[in-house]
């Protein structure tokens, strides 16, 4: 404990979290607004303005079309965000419900549900997106569905354990001696218990989703090839690596990472700040 | 008596989830808007309608979809996997040449990412919130929110093109013949992808090793060891050592299904020959025998990994065999 009481009083650590918190919420919504807005002019193409390397006109340089790099990676994080946020609530809902479901009613349910979440982690993740992409037949369709009903098993379980602690505390067990029926529990008291963990699961999903989304994208079976995604601009870079215009690959993956990374910074800090043990300091 | 109980319960358990996986990929794959007969001829050919309907009917095509699974199931049990129209191959035959290519390139990045993780970890939380601590914390939770194949491609951008120390891709010197390739080629054109995919795996190892040997060294047992006057050396051996060793083979063995799509990643960056490659050329061809094939290879490998991570755990760990023998 010594070592806190040394560090400043007038900046906690709670209120370092919630300063770098701010900075990446900032950051990630203000990508997102930016890149919505963004017009197509921005990063149109440009025969005059070919490869040039980063300068303070072209922050991240321009590509074989002379496409400003800075304003694509932009529109493309923003789209990345976009699928992203409709997966992440799309999986997320799942994950609630079958969690819910699996703890309260136990027996069979729980016994469906756990050899749900083993079927869905039976392929290697990324394989299973492919394959139903390729059902879906690619596209902005098919990788959303795929990232969509792809990311709950984890979360399904978090919930589910959540779910079990609350279920045999003691002012559960009096709620149903006092009558209550299954359906009123889980409404009354087990949701509002578990909304901090569905809050907290679904910022740390987030990252996932995105990551896959662009990897399956870079492969060639997701966001087609006109739209400037993240996965789409460095499967381009890959091609014009060996003539070592590095920066069409290394911007646009660094945004990329710095938005995972902000991702999980505000969901590890939700965690600590919702979790009464750390929240208080 | 109970191990070997619990053991083909297991077994049992991911027989009837491999059945069940094979099911879910193989109507995935069906249900695609892609004809595998125009996929199989093209779409520029001149066969009538009637020669198309006949060979559909030879296919199999038009039976409903159970039968269809059965049949390939039981063609399965008998060898034949059915012929990959991308290499226009048989599916088995690719996949076997395929698939031992990854696996080495699976091998030595597994191998490497768990003993140097194990040890960079074990270092780390030793010297907990040191420099040296710090920075590699720091660079393993980047690394870790990093997408493969963009460190891949870095990787490739300094090594192979501003360097030049190493070839761009590929398993071989492109334009020599395949039986001209020394072990050295191999190796020099697997050095890349495999420390990609070793810096990849590395982290998860590393912060858990790290986390578990700062936990442990807190414990009141290894307290107690320290008042006995056991020095360092012996309660790292003795306690940390012992509590940390099977945890962390089990996480590498539960991390197969990461392995393979990071693999998948790095070999398609690297232009490496494996089936990681092989699965985006047959998604892409919409070659449907070879996708099938190379999903249950997949599911298979995810499934020795997870087999064998269960039975470490149920029957290396002391506590959870005895909880179930008195069960």
């Amino acid at each position: 404990m010594h070592k806190y009481h040394k560090k400043s009083r007038l900046l906690n650590r709670r209120v370092v979290l919630l300063i770098t918190m701010i900075i990446a919420a900032v950051y990630l919504v203000g990508v997102f607004i930016w890149g919505c807005c963004l017009s197509e002019d921005a990063y149109g193409i440009n025969f005059n303005e070919k490869f040039l390397a980063p300068s303070p006109e072209h922050w991240f340089g321009t590509d074989n079309l002379g496409r400003d790099m800075f304003f694509r990676s932009i529109k493309g994080l923003s789209i990345s965000m976009i699928i992203g946020l409709i997966s992440v609530g799309i999986s997320s809902v799942i994950a609630i419900v079958m969690g819910i479901l699996s703890a309260v009613f136990g027996g069979w349910v729980d016994k469906v549900v756990n050899f749900a979440i083993d079927l869905c982690m039976g392929l290697p993740h990324l394989v299973l997106l492919i394959l139903i992409s390729f059902m879906m037949g690619k596209g902005v369709m098919g990788i959303t569905i795929a990232a969509a009903v792809t990311h709950w098993p984890s979360m399904t379980r978090m919930i589910r354990q959540e779910v079990l602690q609350v279920r045999n505390s003691q002012y559960v067990l009096a709620a149903y001696k006092m009558g209550r029926s299954r359906w009123q529990v889980a409404v009354k008291h087990i949701i509002p218990h578990i909304l901090p963990v569905y809050f907290i699961g679904a910022t740390l999903l987030f990252p996932h989703c995105i990551m896959h989304e662009s990897a399956v994208t870079f492969l060639g079976f997701g966001l087609p090839k006109e739209l400037p995604a993240i996965g789409v601009i460095l499967s381009e870079a890959m091609t014009h690596i060996v003539t070592g215009k590095w920066w069409l690959a290394v911007f646009p993956g660094l945004m990329l990472l710095i938005a995972v990374i902000f991702f999980d910074l505000i969901g590890e800090g939700l965690k600590n700040l919702l979790n009464p043990q750390t929240g208080n300091e | 008596m109970f191990r070997t109980k619990s053991l083909v319960a297991e077994i049992i358990r991911l027989v009837i989830l491999l059945f069940a996986v094979s099911l879910l990929a193989f109507i995935l794959i069906t249900s695609a808007p892609i004809d595998p007969l125009t996929s199989y001829i093209g779409t520029e050919s001149t066969l009538s309608p009637e020669a198309r309907q006949e060979i559909a009917s030879h296919w199999g095509l038009n039976d409903p979809l159970p039968q269809r699974f059965f049949t390939w199931l039981g063609n399965l049990f008998q060898g034949d996997m059915g012929m990959s129209i991308t290499y226009k191959k048989p599916v088995a035959q690719v996949i076997g040449e395929r698939f031992s290519m990854s696996i080495v390139l699976m091998l030595i990045a597994w191998v490497l990412s768990g003993i140097i993780g194990f040890l960079l970890g074990m270092a780390c939380g030793k010297h907990e919130n040191s420099v040296f601590d710090r920075i590699i914390k720091t660079i393993f939770l980047g690394l870790k929110s990093a997408p493969t194949y963009w460190l891949g491609l870095i990787i490739l951008t300094v090594f192979a093109v501003l360097l030049g120390w190493f070839p761009i891709g590929m398993a071989s010197p492109i334009g020599k013949a395949a039986e001209d390739v020394t072990i050295a080629d191999r190796i020099y054109h697997l050095i890349l992808p495999a420390f990609t995919l070793t810096i990849v795996s590395m982290g998860d190892v590393i912060l858990y090793t790290r986390q578990k040997y700062i936990d442990i060294a807190k414990s009141d047992y290894v307290l107690y060891a320290k008042t006995r006057g056991e020095t360092d050396r012996q309660i790292t051996k003795r306690h940390i050592l012992r509590n940390i060793a099977l945890p962390a083979i089990t996480l590498q063995f539960a991390s197969f299904s990461e392995l393979f799509g990071g693999m998948a990643l790095a070999e398609n960056v690297f232009s490496y020959p494996g089936i990681g490659t092989a699965t985006t050329a047959a998604a892409l061809n919409a070659d449907v025998p070879l996708l099938l094939g190379i999903s249950l290879v997949s599911a298979i490998f995810v499934f020795s990994g997870n087999l064998i991570a269960n039975i470490l755990y149920g029957v290396f760990d002391p506590r959870i065999r005895e909880g179930k023998a008195h069960a």
